[in-house]
């Protein structure tokens, strides 16, 4: 810990290179190795293993956007296009880590290992959080933005000073860049040297905004310099350069040497919701130029170029995507299952005499309105009550 | 403003260990059966009053109410290695108030460090801490300085159980000297309870002298929840005889300061200094003035409340914030709902105006005195 008093720079002052580190080109060729940067490329295994998340991921996104549309769900942020970015920085993640996402995140955290229901629980309006987060190790997708990046330099702070070799990954938006939190998430991580791995997803827009009008930096990789940790702008349409620089980044910090900021250059290809309009904002000829830099089809091209994926193999991988969907679609065509005394039950730890009142005025509430009001059973335990006496 | 004499007190436990979620926690909203009866920050009243237990042959010393949050800490810092104190100026300087005075020499900077300059990061940080298990007390500098971190405070300290259904938990502690008579220049003097109140999750907790300051930051720091503890800045200085470590009553109640006949007097923090002051000038007139020191604003202790306003007929509620849309206006619609019947006269809030906080030779004219409460009582018909 006294290494947080160091008054010598810690980190090379230099900027990131413009050229965004990548391996496969759009079309699925090889790029020049310069480009590399020095970093691995994934083995083929690896890289099959990615081709089949991604499509899980896309065929997720592309479902649960037209059961939101049929309003089986209240809303839903797709980050459909992005998911060279969700899955290739999941994926790095160790088994103990922990991951902090943001709303968009959703193929982040089925990467991670979430049920779709536990996913989606949340976006149909079951409860704010679905899946379990101890369980998972991810945190709850923050909605306020860029908040969620400081609980994981805190959790990552816990995790130096005990010595284990947890490291934090936290998603966030070009847009959330321009959040306070995200500023003192940034600098908290660097003064602390907190094994934190911070990756912008930057889309281009912030709902509509695009990031012109945003930011004033070159690029955002270049905010890590100011403050004293490395930055990295990576093609986050490449997933093999996502994965290879986020790991590098872990182990960086896993060896101490602190946090690191990842730029993944990347597009929404669909609405922010489904209940934008992305009309308004951009044009038909942007999008198409983006959608000739898809992560999935130049992945597959390129496995397919390397004889390590046939027709045989797309299509089974395409098969377990539909069987997901088929799932999503079973989970968001049933009927939520919710205890409406569930409200009180999670607000303390122990039951406050004013939770106590009110949860028995919804009770007689319940009661008055007949069996149909109660087509689930109040069965939700409640906290204790609260102590009376300290130490007692 | 010259204090009276004061005897923080409570019955208690004498308790250096720390405990955390009592056994057999008694039912809260059993108004004050099986609860001490509170004794006298005041002049005694001769009643009743269980006294301070103390080790045998301890002898009672003054002892600060810096002194001893300061103990506090360092008795947490002791007992639980997940306990972390981190915040602004914290560590070498021990604090703006002294209140982490020697932690960081004693405990090292693994446990006692100086932050970056940045609310919103120490509480978003601490939030991160507390969900890979740590017990972070941080340190708010001064009240209006918390309002950079109202979003992390708000958004996700309240929030973090409900969100989870209860999977992640956030024992962590929010210290905020807070309120004014301090002479504190612009943004240093500021009420903030009602924001905080305001918000489902937190617990909201204050202490009024020396014996609660320990006691009340043990138990926030050994909580499950996150607690907001605010701590009076005019009180830092004053000193109790007491003998650390000490326990009172659990935090979530309040406590009879001074028994009374005519009419009960709701304070917390800073203004229980001001009500005990009320009670002897009214005294003086024959008033018999009960004073109730509330310590926990969030849950609010009705049944303590209840009891004493069933008593009496009347109940003002003090508090330096602004009146409107303040603590106060909860308190008055508490117990006008529950004890209407009971009621002699309305309840009355006597408060700070409605005005930004004023500069030091304005405060005092700003802040409630026992002169504007006794008037304020005076306009209330008392023959009926």
């Amino acid at each position: 810990m006294e290494r947080m008093t160091i008054e010598l720079p810690r980190t090379a002052r230099a900027l990131p290179h413009t050229d965004p580190v990548s391996f496969i080109d759009p079309a699925g060729r090889p790029v020049e190795p310069g480009l590399h940067a020095g970093y691995t490329l994934p083995d083929a295994q690896t890289l099959i293993r990615f081709y089949r998340r991604m499509v899980r991921a896309r065929r997720f996104e592309s479902q649960v956007t037209a059961l939101t549309r049929q309003g089986r769900l209240a809303t839903y942020p797709s980050a459909f296009g992005q998911e060279a970015c969700e899955v290739g920085a999941a994926s790095a993640l160790a088994e103990d880590d922990w991951m902090f996402p943001t709303y968009r995140d959703s193929a982040a955290i089925l990467t991670r290992g979430a049920e779709p229901g536990d996913i989606l629980g949340s976006f149909r309006g079951d409860w704010h959080c679905g899946y379990d987060s101890q369980g998972l190790r991810t945190s709850p997708q923050a909605t306020p933005l860029a908040t969620q990046t400081l609980h994981a330099v805190g959790f990552a702070m816990a995790a130096k000073l005990r010595g284990t070799q947890q490291a934090t990954l936290t998603f966030i938006g070009d847009g959330a860049t321009s959040e306070g939190d995200a500023h003192e998430a940034f600098n908290f991580a660097a003064v602390w040297q907190t094994p934190t791995v911070f990756f912008i997803q930057n889309n281009q827009y912030a709902i509509s905004v695009p990031l012109r009008e945003q930011s004033n930096a070159t690029m955002l990789a270049d905010k890590a310099v100011g403050y004293g940790m490395p930055g990295v702008r990576v093609d986050g349409n490449d997933i093999a350069a996502v994965f290879a620089v986020v790991s590098a980044a872990f182990e960086r910090a896993r060896r101490g040497e602190g946090p690191t900021l990842v730029e993944g250059l990347t597009y929404r290809l669909e609405a922010h919701t489904n209940s934008d309009d992305p009309s308004r904002y951009r044009s038909a000829e942007e999008v198409d130029i983006w959608r000739t830099r898809d992560p999935l089809t130049r992945l597959e091209a390129y496995l397919r170029s390397a004889g390590d994926l046939d027709d045989e193999s797309v299509a089974a991988i395409a098969a377990d995507a539909e069987d997901l969907a088929a799932h999503v679609r079973e989970l968001m065509n049933t009927e939520a299952q919710v205890d409406p005394t569930e409200i009180f039950a999670h607000v303390y730890a122990h039951e406050r005499p004013q939770l106590r009142e009110q949860r028995a005025l919804l009770e007689a509430e319940l009661a008055a309105a007949g069996p149909a009001a109660l087509s689930q059973p109040t069965t939700q335990p409640q906290p204790a009550p609260e102590p009376q006496r300290a130490g007692a | 403003m010259s204090a009276p004499a004061t005897r923080a007190s409570a019955a208690g436990a004498q308790a250096g260990a720390s405990e955390r979620r009592p056994a057999a926690p008694a039912e809260a909203q059993d108004a004050s059966a099986g609860r001490p009866q509170g004794d006298s920050q005041g002049q005694p009243q001769g009643h009743s009053q269980a006294q301070r237990a103390t080790a045998p042959g301890a002898r009672p010393k003054p002892v600060t109410m810096t002194k001893a949050l300061n103990t506090a800490l360092r008795d947490a810092l002791a007992a639980d290695d997940s306990v972390v104190i981190f915040g602004e100026d914290v560590g070498r300087l021990g604090g703006v108030f002294r209140v982490t005075d020697g932690l960081r020499d004693e405990f090292g900077p693994e446990r006692v460090w100086d932050s970056p300059l940045a609310e919103a990061g120490i509480i978003g940080t601490a939030v991160g801490m507390a969900m890979a298990g740590m017990r972070p007390v941080v340190e708010m500098q001064f009240d209006a300085f918390s309002y950079p971190a109202f979003e992390q405070v708000v958004s996700h300290v309240a929030k973090m159980r409900n969100r989870t259904k209860g999977r992640v938990e956030l024992p962590l502690v929010i210290r905020i000297p807070v309120a004014g008579d301090i002479g504190g220049v612009e943004h240093h003097s500021d009420s903030s309870e009602a924001y905080w109140c305001a918000t489902p999750g937190l617990t909201v907790v204050t202490p009024s002298n020396s014996a609660d300051a320990y006691s009340m930051l043990r138990e926030a720091i050994d909580a499950q929840d996150p607690v907001i503890f605010m701590e009076p800045k005019s009180r830092y200085w004053s000193k109790d005889a007491i003998e650390l470590p000490v326990r009172t009553e659990s935090m979530y109640c309040a406590r009879v300061v001074r028994e009374g006949t005519d009419v009960t007097l709701l304070a917390y923090g800073p203004t229980v200094r001001t009500a005990l002051e009320t009670a002897e000038a009214g005294a003086q007139d024959g008033l018999s003035v009960e004073v109730i020191d509330l310590r926990s604003l969030s849950p609010f202790d009705d049944a303590t409340v209840t009891a004493s306003v069933r008593k009496t007929g009347r109940a003002a509620v003090l508090h330096e914030a602004a009146q409107f849309g303040g603590y106060g206006a909860e308190v008055a619609a508490r117990v006008t709902e529950r004890s209407f019947f009971h009621l002699a006269a309305p309840v009355l809030r006597i408060t700070g105006f409605d005005i930004p906080f004023p500069s030091p030779k304005l405060e005092e004219f700003h802040l409630p005195t026992p002169t504007r409460i006794l008037d304020a009582l005076e306009t209330w018909e008392w023959e009926l």
